[in-house]
């Protein structure tokens, strides 16, 4: 297997882009990142995205965003698995350029959301969820979440305001970072007096719906070093699959995924969590963030509200979890966001995080997840 | 929403409580399942979902996906059952201040929710206290 490293990242302002369709997003972004790689030509592309058919009745996409880019007849594939759709990209063009099949390859991810109303969007990301056991009965993915909350404060006392923390910390964060679709700080009492969507979980513990995209070269270690130019590896590469109705796993409380997929990542690159600096991770919803820092090992089980109540998680803390804002302040356009996730260790790590930069970082790690956790694609990168 | 097709094939699920025993270990399956998710065997026989059980966790859902717009706010959960399958619906005829983890329901036979004026009505299973 090859070394892989990401030598250009693309990203563009995130927010409801009413103005613009599906292939301009994607398009815009894919050129930044060309241009920030300094490359013309591709030997491929992957992209990433949940559901065009749905949100915007488009399908297709590897061709249509092939087209408009201007990179026919080069190979393009749209990759899915709901929410961690742009993990799975990366990780797809990860394994083609590790492969030799190909030497640099184009990632991308992209979600269009806003052009169908609240509720069709909400059916939409619902389908990542059991249509036939858990949608057909009316569940949506906040009601998910929130019995995954309610399971975790009633067997680890985890608080309402541990909770609400997660949203603070990360609009905090998020509040620095320009091309955020809520670059604000949000109070403790905003977060608690928000309005219910799936008790206990409020409107601001929920990420948004978001329209935008992200983009990503990558190419073989030996050609990133013929360039002259500062570029990050990519160390380790893993992903995991679980039961996709929430009802059928062992522990509500517990991303089995996350945590297989964290554990074969750190293994192919050598090395702990305590080797990592930043960590980008998929806060769909507060709760999740908790879950989530669990699972990777960066504290015990039933640790995680403490964990951010503690100030561990917060940029300067032992373990900064998403200094770019994540999914709650940056948005979450699902296909697009394990893409973001990359291109902010990717910026952490060239030391172009401005404001919110992580002081001395040298290694970022990425977790991307679909679902409730039916499926985690974790990646594991390092400043070259 | 499901096609006629669709909907008459989920009905021995959705009217009948039909699930898949494991003939090799006993583990049941709901829905059933062509490979058994405990010890990997193929064959199963028909069976009945046992009809109470007990609530794991439980939320109120506010902001309805379509199709349930006019159903809002309404409860749901995931209960074990006596017979150990886990399995999720509404939670109804239940102040929501008594929902509680470790609440004691039953299967019952409802209405869940409608295509439109013309359209298939869904009936399926809901829990409730029992
Ligand atoms: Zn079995």
């Amino acid at each position: 297997m090859r070394d892989v490293a990401v030598i250009g990242v693309g990203m563009t302002k995130w927010g409801e882009l009413w103005e613009k369709s599906l292939r301009t997003i994607f398009t815009e972004t894919a050129l930044l990142a060309l241009d920030d790689a300094g490359v013309d030509t591709i030997d491929s592309m992957v992209v990433g995205c949940m559901s065009s058919g749905l949100f915007v009745g488009q399908e297709h996409l590897g061709s249509l965003l092939s087209d408009y880019l201007g990179k026919n007849p080069a190979p393009a594939a749209r990759v899915e698995s709901a929410c961690s759709s742009g993990g799975l990209a990366l990780r797809q063009g990860f394994i083609e350029v590790a492969s030799g099949l190909s030497d640099v390859v184009l990632v991308g991810g992209v979600e269009k959301m806003t052009d169908v109303t609240g509720c069709e969007a909400t059916y939409a990301l619902g389908t990542a969820a059991d249509q036939e056991y858990e949608g057909y009965h009316g569940l949506t993915f906040p009601a998910l979440y929130a019995m995954m909350a309610v399971a975790h404060m009633h067997k680890y006392g985890t608080t309402r305001e541990q909770l609400a923390q997660v949203a603070v910390k990360n609009h905090l964060n998020g509040s620095k970072n320009p091309l955020a679709q809520f670059p604000f700080k949000v109070s403790m009492e905003a977060v608690l007096s928000s309005v219910l969507v799936a008790d206990p979980l409020r409107i601001l513990d929920c990420s948004p719906i978001t329209d935008g995209a992200a983009a990503l070269v990558l190419c073989s270690l030996e050609t990133a070093r013929k360039r002259k130019k500062p570029f990050v590896r990519i160390v380790g590469s893993g992903q995991a699959s679980d039961t996709i109705a929430l009802s059928s796993r062992k522990d509500f409380c517990w991303i089995e995924s996350t945590q297989i997929a964290a554990q074969k990542a750190l293994s192919m690159a050598g090395r702990k969590v305590e080797d990592i600096q930043l960590f980008e991770v998929h806060d769909c919803f507060t709760i999740a963030e908790i879950m989530i820092t669990e699972a990777l090992g960066l504290v015990k089980k039933g640790r995680g509200g403490k964990a951010v109540e503690d100030g561990l998680t917060a940029i300067g803390g032992k373990f900064p979890v998403n200094p770019s804002g994540g999914l709650k302040a940056k948005g979450h356009p699902v296909g697009a966001t394990g893409v973001a996730q990359a291109i902010e260790v990717v910026k952490q790590l060239r030391g172009e995080a401005g404001e919110r930069q992580v002081k001395g970082a040298k290694r970022g790690l990425t977790q991307n997840m679909g679902g409730t956790g039916g499926s985690s694609v974790v990646h594991i990168f390092e400043a070259d | 929403m499901p096609t006629p097709s669709r909907y008459w094939r989920e009905i021995p699920q959705r009217y009948r409580y039909e699930a898949g025993r494991c003939k090799a270990c006993g583990f049941i399956c709901f829905p059933p399942r062509l490979v058994c998710p405990r010890c990997g065997a193929r064959e199963f026989e028909t069976t009945k979902l046992a009809g109470t059980g007990t609530v794991l966790t439980y939320t109120i859902i506010r902001v309805a996906p379509e199709g349930f717009e006019d159903q809002v706010p309404y409860a749901v959960g995931i209960a074990e059952l006596e017979d150990g399958v886990k399995l999720t619906a509404q939670i109804v005829d239940c102040d929501f201040a008594s929902l509680k983890i470790g609440l004691k329901v039953r299967l019952e036979f409802r209405k869940l929710s409608e295509d439109g004026e013309a359209g298939i009505i869904h009936y399926g299973y809901k829990f409730v206290p029992a």
